[in-house]
């Protein structure tokens, strides 16, 4: 067996349960890393070039999947297509009273090519679908790769993937050992092609209720997925009793505890200045700092 | 009536708005947790639990008699759920959507259908509130069909509210199908305006009138209000930046009851849902 290590390091930022912090920590690990590779995988409500005010260097398409459509003046109204389609997607509107016609909802339309295949008349057209678009661009600490699904697109996991793989590749020609990954909130999809393969996910959560509940959820995925989890508790002192109980079930779950961030206004005062946190003075600043020092990244 | 509370940044305080809405409403309410990859809105209520089912996705098993390795069915197969090397195929259950696709193009009926299990749906009792939540199993990738049996939950003639999931991709617009109107929450700090601008234009795009909840007002700046304004959006509800909101969410308990002074702005929210947003919107419509 080879040494199966990566030459570059994957950290991906995740949260489970959304809005605990998860950008403003990544905007500063970004910040604090050497020379790293940045890349924004929240690819439906990306928010990190707000902090990083990327250049935009290269702007290329993202193409996935198909999308059925029904030419009308071809249709002849049998509506097979409609027996055939599991997604609800294909809708009947009357071209003249007692006479049907159909059209496919792009929205909820999966892309499957069935009512395509199906159709006896060959009405149905089957094109590529633009889901949105990905940019490789220059920021203050580094390259950064991001994206912007279309509205309403689907396939973001495969968007998340194909924005990781351009950031290991500009990683390994640049020779740069550290990818960091801001990640989409959920456990699904998107967050699962965030973390396969990551060298290390950080898991910020807050000291609430649904932050405890949502953190055994992501590590259950973390460890699904055999990666290593480290976890910070974020505005740890709006329930001190609750932080301490995420951090105690985070260890018993396998995770390293890396620290606590304070509630701290300087938080969002830094993202109104477009500012990484640790680029503003503050006791927050100061934990992400420490928290940064705990990583376990290899060198 | 259905109404989904939806935001495109996470953490705006969605369920928050959602829970707390259903439980001034003086009926019954069925209460939908659409957010199946992290469910939350039972961790604020208190009830007797129902009962829960498994939901399955239909994915195709192949008769290894039949099949002749002539891969039609990996050639259909648009997610390369089913891969063929001039072999039998080889089956990978998280690509699949459940099309039944390659059922109908195997030339030798070679292939049948059985359920593969996603998550549950489970039901709880909490006073006038039947609350329905999705619940995704760890390491399955799609959302949606988890969803659309959530919702399959809603019983016409009661109030339907749903607690969408964060962002603005496929589980939020599998959410937002078939509903009379959305609630947008928002903070108003530039992620939660830029989020907020991505979730405007999904809602456009799906045609369903729209009104914005906006949280912690006196965290950042003016700029959401401006926004709001300069598109004529209605702000249905401003929650002040309140550390004891905060502090009752961290225990999991209800805002209207942790802080009754509360209760009569969440009253006037459903108001202004139900008259400023659907009646107007139906009205329009009887115009057209």
């Amino acid at each position: 067996m080879t040494d199966r290590r990566p030459a570059v390091q994957e950290l991906t930022v995740i949260s489970g349960k959304g809005g605990t912090g998860k950008t403003s920590i990544a905007a500063s690990l970004a910040v604090l890393a050497e020379r790293p590779v940045i890349v924004d995988c929240d690819v439906d409500a990306a928010d990190l070039h707000l902090v990083l005010s990327p250049q935009v260097k290269e702007r290329h398409e993202f193409k996935s999947g198909h999308e059925a459509v029904i030419r009308g003046k071809d249709c002849i109204g049998c509506g097979l297509c409609v027996t055939h389609c599991r997604f609800d997607a294909v809708k009947m509107v009357e071209k003249t009273p007692g006479e049907a016609t159909f059209y496919v909802d792009p929205v909820a339309c999966e892309g499957c090519g069935v009512c395509v295949r199906f159709c006896p008349v060959q009405a149905i057209d089957f094109p590529e679908r633009l889901c949105g678009e990905w940019m490789v661009s220059e920021t203050r600490c580094g390259p950064m790769v991001h994206a912007k699904l279309g509205v309403a697109a689907e396939n973001s996991g495969k968007l998340v993937s194909t924005v990781r793989r351009e950031a290991r590749r500009i990683a390994e020609e640049q020779h740069r050992s550290l990818v960091i990954i801001d990640g989409p909130p959920g456990i699904g999809c998107p967050v699962i092609a965030s973390v396969t393969g990551a060298s290390q996910v950080l898991v910020v959560t807050e000291p609430t209720v649904s932050g405890e509940h949502d953190l055994e959820r992501v590590l259950s995925l973390a460890r699904h997925f055999s990666i290593p989890a480290t976890v910070c508790v974020n505005k740890w002192d709006i329930n001190p009793a609750m932080a301490e109980r995420i951090e105690g079930a985070a260890s018993r779950a396998g995770a390293h505890v890396a620290g606590r961030i304070r509630y701290d206004r300087a938080v969002t005062s830094a993202q109104l200045q477009e500012l990484a946190v640790v680029e503003t003075a503050g006791p927050a600043a100061a934990d992400i700092r420490h928290i940064w020092h705990q990583l376990k990244l290899q060198e | 009536m259905t109404i989904a509370v939806a935001s495109g940044k996470g953490g705006t305080g969605k369920t928050t708005v959602a829970v707390n809405l259903a439980r001034v409403l003086d009926q019954p309410v069925q209460l939908f947790d659409c957010d199946v990859e992290e469910p939350n809105v039972h961790l604020f209520l208190k009830g007797t639990q129902q009962g829960e089912d498994v939901v399955s996705i239909p994915v195709p098993v192949v008769d290894e008699k039949l099949c002749d390795a002539c891969g039609e069915c990996s050639r259909f197969c648009e997610y390369h759920a089913l891969v063929s090397f001039g072999t039998k195929p080889l089956f990978f259950p998280e690509m699949c959507h459940g099309c039944g696709g390659c059922t109908k193009v195997c030339p030798r009926k070679a292939i049948s259908e059985q359920g593969h299990r996603i998550g549950l749906v489970e039901t709880m009792q909490a006073g006038d509130i039947t609350l329905v939540t999705g619940r995704l199993d760890v390491g399955v990738a799609m959302a949606p069909p988890l969803i659309r049996a959530v919702k399959a939950r809603r019983q016409g003639g009661l109030t339907a509210i749903l607690d969408a999931p964060p962002g603005t991709s496929c589980p939020v617009i599998a959410t937002l199908r078939d509903t009379d109107a959305v609630v947008l929450v928002t903070e108003p700090t530039p992620f939660g305006l830029n989020d907020l601008k991505l979730a405007v234009d999904m809602v456009r795009e799906l045609r369903i009138p729209f009104g914005v909840v906006v949280n912690r007002v006196g965290v950042g700046d003016e700029r959401v209000h401006a926004f709001c304004r300069e598109q004529s959006i209605p702000i249905l509800l401003e929650i002040p930046d309140d550390r004891r909101i905060a502090e009752a969410y961290s225990r999991g308990e209800l805002v209207v009851e942790a802080l009754p002074e509360y209760r009569s702005q969440f009253m006037q929210l459903w108001k202004s849902i139900t008259t400023g947003l659907v009646e107007k919107t139906e009205v329009t419509h009887a115009n057209l």
